[in-house]
């Protein structure tokens, strides 16, 4: 496989599924926001934008933060690059590049997904924001399925090993600004537990019942952080996703006959993730813990890079 | 004017009243398909391209992104009778196409003897001189030639065109097909239609075939400027369905007269290449210097023989206007037969009394720059503004030697699905014919397209033109009954 259709698909990979979580992480802030007694301190929003990276660069856009303001920057903005139209457009571009390496159904489910914010230019209210929503999440989901049917070689293994990279990093700060926010440090930890805080988090990585199935204890914060993390059972806990990268590596490296850097880091940080548990996170400090992953997580990606030549 | 006495490739002459032998049956489908139905089965196939991607974009516009081409689903239908004749002609034609081209860049015999004019060709922007005196692996230039074919009546198929550089269009056959095959299935229970989808087989085997000699598994490879270039879909269609790799310029390198890309794996060796970007384009070393689509020291390594280019670089000189008015007398040379298509006459303004005819007849005359193409460039009298006409003759006078003029010809019309119920649309055709190190060979179909405007006989994508399927009709064995109308 050409280098640069490698690094084609693997940008598909990472942008569908930022588009995704992104998409998931505004439905569940929407949901929030009307739960929360306080509407309009906006303080749902407010930490959506931080978890998605994006605080300092709403600020940019100069304007004020309101659930509308935040839920267009996040869904349509042209001058946000994370937005769900800025992933679409991202993913689009890769796609046409690489449309011989993808099947038909993954191209005309990535380009109904970009068709249907194409022509938008507000999310409206927050019911047409969530019909918006439920629109593109269905088109993921087409498109995810039209992967898992594809034909198990590099173009699928290039395409899921951006998805689980980006997976592993949204869902390292989801956890991260949550979990912040909801218990500032010292506070003890299972103290004061807004349920519908909690429960916005299961939501968008798509694991409220999954939580259910699990653990029998009512929602617990350093259960869900248990199961954010550790339990391999959820497709996208960081150690779930961890798993998938060592795995689609050596699928690559055995039909190339060849390891690296990327294949080392991959399989280091799942040990890591093997020998650690909750408890010990919680003694050293979720924050810092969860701080290095993202930053290990950029490394990766950074090896994968250099490894199959992306240039 | 031109409609009115237009043949239809349906009706013949007879103006509606009474459909073609053997053509009853679509007549009866038209008779009986409700307007809403057909308009719900157009919409059907538009929504299905958009998403596709099958789109376009047209040069000079803001908006150049991603239109689509219109599509008709009334298809044009060729009985076997009419296209064995066609492939004949065709294959006599590109055959000869790949002898002269062979021929003035090696011996120029044609020169020699007299029968094209040393000028025309030597002194023309579409020769190659640095090409001159090389052979291509196996001896063929024109590997893929699009063949523009008119209609004027029953028995009178002339060629207005020879595309020999990187034809394309051939994915809308391709998807044209698929779509009817889908909205109008009962049509191909009607008619014993031929099957195009062998094309990219034949494709494959053709660049399989002119591999340099002493490759046992070569390595092919589609190169295409990228994915903003407007032909994009087709290059990615055409890899795809082949199973060969779609490059960019940036994904080879040539070292030591050898091409190879850049894999996952490290480097492979490329052998053949069907480069879908233009000459000037292809090696910054020794064409276009600013060009970042091509390949730098590419050149090199075809002349060394050590990759095929398919095309091979300089083909352009065949298509070229100004040879086309020879191509009957070319095609004469190297077959020692007659033309078995003509060509639409044609008037080289280069000449004195051909440019003293053209100026005086500019209304009613098509006028052509000889390397232009896409439908830009053009005069059209009989639909011209005044103005147009003027600008026209004002640059006739300064540069004779670009242009060719020819009769508007009435072409044929197909009914067409209108605002205005079905109205016949004037239609060319352009069918695709491979040359491979051992045969010539012509897929049965080809891309039919239709000036959707009326009275309009541009049929360019760029100028408002659609497409319709092509039906090109089996034999039927003695004994079977002629379908179930």
């Amino acid at each position: 496989m050409l280098s640069r259709t490698a690094s084609n698909l693997y940008w598909i990979g990472r942008y569908m599924e930022r588009t995704e979580f992104t998409t998931r992480l505004i439905e569940a802030t929407i949901r929030l926001n009307s739960l929360t007694r306080d509407a309009q301190s906006n303080q749902a929003w407010r930490s959506a934008l931080a978890v998605v990276g994006e605080t300092k660069g709403f600020e940019r856009s100069g304007e004020n933060l309101s659930a509308f303001n935040v839920s267009r920057y996040l869904s349509l903005a042209e001058e946000n690059s994370n937005s769900v139209r800025g992933c679409l457009n991202g993913a689009r571009d890769n796609a046409r590049a690489a449309r011989n390496s993808l099947s038909r159904e993954a191209w005309e489910a990535i380009n109904r997904a970009w068709l249907s914010v194409s022509g938008r230019s507000s999310p409206g209210g927050a019911q047409a924001a969530l019909n918006l929503v439920e629109a593109i999440k269905a088109e993921t989901l087409g498109f995810e399925g039209a992967v898992a049917r594809m034909l198990r070689s590099e173009g699928y293994w290039f395409l899921r090993l951006g998805s689980v990279i980006e997976r592993a990093d949204n869902t390292a700060r989801l956890l991260d600004v949550k979990y912040y926010l909801l218990l500032p440090e010292g506070e003890q930890i299972g103290g004061a537990l807004d349920r519908d805080q909690w429960t916005t988090i299961l939501h968008t990585v798509s694991a409220r019942t999954a939580y259910r199935h699990i653990y029998p204890d009512a929602l617990k914060p350093w259960l869900i952080a248990d199961l954010l993390i550790f339990r391999r059972e959820l497709p996208r806990s960081l150690s779930a996703s961890a798993a998938e990268a060592v795995q689609l590596l050596s699928d690559i490296g055995e039909r190339t006959g060849r390891q690296g850097q990327a294949d080392r880091l991959v399989r280091q940080r799942e040990s890591k993730l093997l020998e650690t548990d909750i408890r010990t996170v919680f003694q050293r400090g979720l924050h810092q813990y969860l701080q290095r992953f993202i930053r290990e997580n950029a490394e990766i990606d950074q090896a994968i890079a250099t490894q199959f030549r992306f240039g | 004017m031109a409609a009115r006495n237009a043949f239809d490739e349906l009706w013949g002459t007879s103006r509606g009243r009474k459909a073609r032998e053997g053509f009853e049956s679509l007549a009866a489908w038209m008779a009986e398909i409700s307007a809403t139905e057909l308009d719900r089965r157009q919409q059907a196939a538009e929504a299905a391209f958009r998403t596709l991607g099958i789109t376009f974009s047209v040069y000079g516009e803001a908006d150049a992104a991603e239109r689509i081409i219109p599509f008709d689903i009334i298809p044009r239908i060729f009985s076997a009778g009419e296209w064995a004749r066609l492939s004949e002609g065709l294959e006599q034609r590109v055959r000869a196409i790949n002898a002269f081209i062979g021929d003035i860049y090696g011996e120029r015999r044609i020169i020699a003897d007299g029968i094209v004019p040393a000028d025309i060709v030597l002194g023309n922007p579409s020769f190659c001189v640095q090409v001159s005196g090389a052979r291509p692996p196996h001896g063929i230039y024109a590997h893929i030639c699009g063949i523009d074919l008119v209609r004027t009546g029953a028995d009178e198929f002339f060629v207005l065109e020879d595309n020999a550089r990187t034809p394309s269009g051939v994915s809308y056959m391709l998807e044209n097909r698929e779509a009817m095959l889908r909205l109008c299935p009962e049509l191909f229970d009607i008619f014993p239609v031929q099957a195009v989808d062998t094309y990219p087989d034949m494709l494959r085997d053709t660049l399989y075939s002119v591999a340099p000699k002493r490759v046992r598994d070569p390595v092919c490879v589609l190169l295409t400027p990228g994915h903003f270039n407007s032909a994009f879909y087709e290059h990615s269609f055409l890899a795809d369905n082949m199973g060969i790799e779609l490059v960019e310029g940036r994904d080879l390198e040539v070292d030591d007269d050898v091409v190879w890309m850049r894999t996952i794996e490290g480097r492979v060796r490329v052998d053949v290449i069907y480069r879908r970007i233009d000459d000037a384009f292809l090696d910054p070393l020794l064409f276009n210097r600013d060009s970042l689509l091509g390949v730098p020291g590419l050149m090199a390594a075809y002349l060394a023989g050590n990759v095929s280019l398919v095309n091979a670089p300089g083909t352009g000189i065949a298509d070229d206007k100004a040879i086309y008015s020879y191509m009957p007398e070319i095609v004469r040379y190297y077959s020692g037969e007659e033309a078995k298509l003509p060509n639409v006459q044609t008037w080289r303004c280069r000449e004195p009394e051909a440019l003293q005819y053209t100026l005086d007849n500019l209304d009613s005359l098509v006028v052509k720059l000889v390397d232009g193409s896409g439908g830009y460039g053009m005069l059209v009298g009989p639909t011209a503004s005044r103005d147009e006409i003027e600008r026209f003759r004002a640059a006739l006078k300064a540069e004779p030697h670009r242009y060719i003029a020819q009769p508007t010809l009435s072409l044929s019309t197909v009914p067409t699905v209108t605002e205005k119920g079905l109205i016949p649309r004037h239609v060319d055709f352009r069918p695709f014919v491979l040359s491979g190190a051992d045969k010539v060979s012509i897929v049965p179909g080809g891309l039919t397209r239709v000036a959707l405007r009326e009275g309009s006989l541009v049929v360019n994508s760029s100028q408002g033109g659609g497409t319709k399927d092509s039906f090109i009709l089996r034999e039927r064995p003695e004994g079977e009954p002629a379908g179930s109308s």
